[in-house]
């Protein structure tokens, strides 16, 4: 991949990225609609009842495990299922009843789908050639996104003597060739191994602004998501659990299936004894007799159940206690350690036995860390480190 | 798709009005037929049904039905009844014997390296392309009492000149031809069903303590026994009706349905009585053939 | 486990392919033969092969049984073939139990049965038996053959590439002939060869359901044989054992040598990566 290209136009893309946020423009008209939609197949509710916009040029991600649904919801875009109820509509259009071949998406697959017996060429030229295009024009654009995908001189080769990344390559190019109004990805990078699966992730954000097209998705790696996306729907059941960027999904989890799926999470199941005025304070079984406060207003009255969801790279742990004013601080015992070379995680078990992970950065290259199996240890974190969670 | 409904109502009507046309209505015919007597009279069998003459002769005709050929075809004073049983026994020992033929072959077929097994399973479906009817003829040279077999035992002294082994005419000689034609419907699903078991579960068995032997007892053969349905039941059902194998290697005393029925049919030209031998042969075949329709239904979903 | 061929092995599969070929081996020896007695040899000489091609009926015969087997194959190859797709994609509709039923039963469906059902049908309609009715007997129980053929090819065929061809505006009836068909057209083809030579093949069924004028080549042989076993008879044998064996074996040469193609093309497609 030419990394001079990539290099100087990711400045561009970082100053157009931070400013594009349409879903929090109230005048701003969304390109895909799903109004009310639910589909069924025989008794099992695959997506339920569900309501989503997707603006122009958005780089969307649905996230999920298998079976959330997310698919379904792609492939109801695509024309490959049929909502058992509600609308879907593109740029205005209801799209209810409209055969795939008549839609203007177009769908990368997760098996890329290339057509066995034609060449890249043929492959990438075929949804050009249904819509009767003259020959000078199918040409020069499969030349162009040959050049797009770098496989100028593959053109002739036939899907199976290329590599796995050649072959993604060619299914991207293939979908993109008739610049539809939305580019479908379903699990696009899922073939590939790790190095190149980031490499690519981001290629493919170069290319949605350098076309500047709507891309919408699907994945169940929550990495790919977070990199790639503008906005990402986190999917459960059917349902979308919550639809914001990355780093709000990350940040603040509005549930504790959220913050369990993207990323790493403890949660302390809690007791509210004052709520108000930005902050609250809790009683835990895992502190003891320790408060914990948290810098967040909750709904709920005191006496009530919450959560506390606090990422592991925001909880220290120490030898000694520490002195930062207002921090929430536990005693423990190391019960394990995790080394993972540029992390350790640290599974420290509190007075009632629970365990909480802390991650640490190692910062030097002792082989030998100062903090052992079995040392009493005290875990802390400040007051803005956690989130309160009610579902 | 859907929204093609007219393109895919013709892509089901057109094999699905097929086979209603040539081969549902066919045996409601046989079976209309059955309760019919013979005449002599192009078609030879009466009532026949002509709506043009009116519903009246239509009604009367209906009437003239009977069960009269079962009561013939089922009485014990004609033989029948005996080459029914006697056809279910000789399918039955065949299938045996294709079963202990068969599952040694398409076991080490399974079993040899990968490079030569596609070469291996080219050689068992050749024969299979290879005429039928010349694999049953090339038995009878090698039968006969001056055959092959018999000048091969007298040049090894096995037997005496005088007294040639008399096969050819005998339900051995059936058993065999059986054997020798249906071999590759036996050894193909036994072999897919061996060759699609996964090598490691023996490794686990003997690391688990178990001795080949006990091995191939508790899971090479349970795991094949879908195979094994498949094979024999694709074996035992033709085999029931069948009809050259007894004709041309079996004696005047072997008695199959198949070659009653086409006797019946061809020599004594009763199509009654024939068509009634027909239906009781599906009827004793039912079951088989539902059976089979479902091993094979569970395979192509299993897929 | 030790894998590979163990004596037992070994032994079963010589043994075994002893049995399926010595028969064959010793029908092909015994073409040859200048006796008229099959069963002594007398020498070679090729004089029965003479004799057989100045035999008009048999090559009457031949030709009869040929033109009915290209025609039946190639009409039961499109209705086996729309039936595979029925059965493998249409899911559930009414009826469907009759249908799988109809197309499995003709596999196992003893053929005394299907040709005296089929003689019966022929009669009631009051169709002129012969050259037609065989052909229309043979496509009705060669479709089933060819459906299961191509059924399996359909159950393994990736959906997303049809679903890709519509995605990309191709209509589902043009997708069929420019995507599906091209990518099975070998199970097709197979299926189109099945269907040839169990045309070829059958006795039973013609016998029934063929009337003045259309005798088949396996009707004209079963009529000799049953008389005796004779060189001549060896000797057509031997020809249509030859011609099948090398149209078989040079199809599994084609698609070897396809394979290792793309075996090649994918290890220098890895090695590039």
């Amino acid at each position: 991949m030419s990394t001079g290209v990539t290099a100087t136009t990711q400045k561009t893309v970082g100053g157009i990225r931070r400013k594009f946020a349409p879903w929090n423009d109230p005048a701003a008209v969304p390109l895909i609609r799903y109004q009310n939609v639910t589909k069924r197949f025989g008794d099992f509710v695959a997506i339920d009842n569900l309501n989503l916009d997707i603006y122009e040029r958005e780089f969307f991600a649905l996230l999920g495990p298998s079976g959330c649904g997310k698919t379904t919801l792609m492939r109801m875009l695509a024309g490959f299922e049929e909502p058992t109820s509600g609308q879907i509509t593109l740029a205005g259009q209801d799209l209810v009843g409209t055969p795939p071949y008549k839609r203007q998406t177009n769908m990368m697959f997760q098996s890329y789908a290339l057509f066995p017996h034609m060449s890249v060429w043929d492959n990438i030229a075929f949804g050009l050639k249904q819509d009767g295009m003259s020959k000078d024009a199918i040409a020069a654009r499969v030349e162009e996104m040959l050049k797009l995908v770098k496989l100028e001189k593959f053109s002739k080769r036939k899907p199976h003597q290329m590599s796995g990344g050649q072959r993604q390559r060619v299914a991207l190019a293939r979908s993109l060739a008739k610049r539809p109004k939305v580019l479908l990805l379903d699990e696009p990078l899922g073939a590939l191994d790790k190095k190149l699966r980031e490499e690519t992730q981001f290629e493919l954000m170069d290319i949605q602004m350098e076309l500047g097209m709507t891309f919408l998705i699907v994945t169940h790696d929550q990495e790919e998501a977070m990199t790639v996306a503008d906005r990402i729907a986190v999917m459960n059941h059917g349902k979308l659990i919550q639809v914001d960027q990355p780093a709000v999904i990350y940040e603040q989890p509005n549930s504790r299936y959220v913050a369990d799926f993207v990323g790493d999470v403890n949660i302390i199941e809690a007791r509210i004894e004052a709520t108000g005025s930005g902050t609250s304070t809790l009683r835990a079984e895992a502190a003891g007799d320790m408060p914990l406060t948290v810098h967040q207003e909750v709904a709920s009255r005191p006496g009530d159940t919450v959560f506390i969801a606090i990422r592991p790279e925001k909880v220290r742990v120490d030898l000694d206690p520490p002195t930062e004013q207002g921090a929430n601080c536990l005693p423990g015992t190391v019960w394990d350690i995790g080394y993972l070379g540029d992390l350790s995680i640290y599974h420290v078990e509190l007075a009632n036995g629970s365990r909480i992970k802390a991650a640490k950065p190692n910062l030097t290259r002792m082989v030998e860390r100062p903090i052992s199996w079995d040392d009493k240890v005290w875990v802390s974190w400040s007051a803005d480190a956690g989130v309160l969670l009610t579902s | 798709m859907a929204r093609n409904a007219r393109g895919r109502w013709l892509v089901v009507a057109i094999p699905y009005f097929w086979l209603l046309a040539l081969f549902l209505a066919p045996f409601l015919i046989v079976f209309k037929i059955s309760l019919s007597q013979d005449a002599i009279a192009q078609p030879p069998y009466f009532p026949t049904f002509d709506l043009s003459e009116g519903w009246d002769v239509f009604r009367e005709a209906f009437g003239e039905l009977s069960f009269e050929n079962y009561g013939y075809v089922l009485s014990w004073d004609n033989e029948f009844l005996e080459a029914y049983g006697s056809s279910l026994w000789i399918a039955g020992i065949s299938t045996l014997l294709l079963l202990m033929a068969g599952y040694p072959i398409a076991y080490a077929m399974a079993r040899a390296p990968k490079s030569i097994r596609p070469t291996l399973l080219m050689l068992v479906i050749l024969p299979f392309w290879t005429s039928f009817l010349i694999r049953v003829y090339a038995w009878i040279g090698i039968l006969s009492p001056e055959g092959l077999l018999n000048q091969l035992l007298i040049a090894l002294g096995i037997i005496s000149p005088d007294a040639p082994l008399q096969i050819l005419a005998t339900d051995w000689a059936v058993y065999i031809g059986i054997v020798y034609s249906y071999l590759p419907f036996m050894i193909l699903p036994l072999y897919s069903a061996l060759e699609k078991m996964d090598d490691t579960l023996l490794e686990a068995a003997a690391d688990l303590g178990c001795t080949p032997i006990a091995a191939f007892w508790k899971i090479t053969w349970p795991l094949s026994l879908p195979g094994v349905f498949a094979g024999c039941l694709l074996c035992f059902i033709p085999a029931v009706g069948e009809f050259v194998i007894p004709d041309l290697l079996g004696g005047s005393d072997t008695l199959m349905i198949g070659k009653v029925l086409w006797t019946e049919f061809s020599v004594n030209r009763s199509w009654t009585v024939s068509s009634a031998v027909a239906v009781l042969l599906l009827l004793v075949l039912v079951v088989p053939i539902v059976f089979y329709q479902n091993v094979q239904a569970r395979e192509v979903e299993a897929r | 486990m030790r894998k590979g061929l163990s004596w037992f092995n070994v032994s079963s599969i010589v043994l075994g392919f002893a049995f399926l070929y010595i028969p064959i081996l010793l029908l092909v020896i015994y073409s040859f033969n200048a006796s008229r007695l099959v069963t002594v040899w007398a020498g070679f000489s090729v004089e029965w092969y003479f004799k057989l091609f100045q035999n008009q009926q048999l090559l009457d015969a031949a030709w009869v049984t040929l033109r009915v087997a290209f025609l039946s194959a190639s009409v039961a190859t499109v209705l086996g073939t729309l039936a595979a797709i029925t059965l493998t994609r249409y899911g559930r509709f009414h009826g469907r139990m009759l249908f799988s039923g109809m197309i499995y039963a003709p596999l196992v469906m003893p053929e005394v049965i299907t040709g005296l059902s089929l003689l019966l049908l022929f009669v009631a309609v009051g169709f002129d038996r012969g050259f037609w009715t065989i052909t229309l007997a043979h496509i009705t129980f060669t479709m089933c053959f060819v459906s299961v053929v191509v059924q399996s090819r359909l159950v393994t065929f990736d959906r997303s590439l049809e679903e890709a061809a519509l995605d990309l505006g191709c209509t589902p009836f043009k997708t069929f002939f420019v995507i599906t068909l091209p990518i099975i057209l070998p199970a097709v083809i197979s299926g189109w060869m099945l269907a040839f030579t169990l045309s070829l093949d059958d006795l039973v069924i013609a016998s029934f359901t063929t009337g003045p004028g259309a005798t088949t080549l396996p009707m004209r042989i079963y009529s000799q044989v049953r008389l005796g076993v004779t060189p001549e008879i060896n000797a057509a044998c031997t020809i249509l054992i030859a011609i099948v064996t090398v149209v078989v074996i040079f199809a599994s040469i084609m698609t070897k040598r396809q394979e290792v193609e793309r075996e090649r093309a994918e290890r220098l497609a890895a090695a590039e990566a």
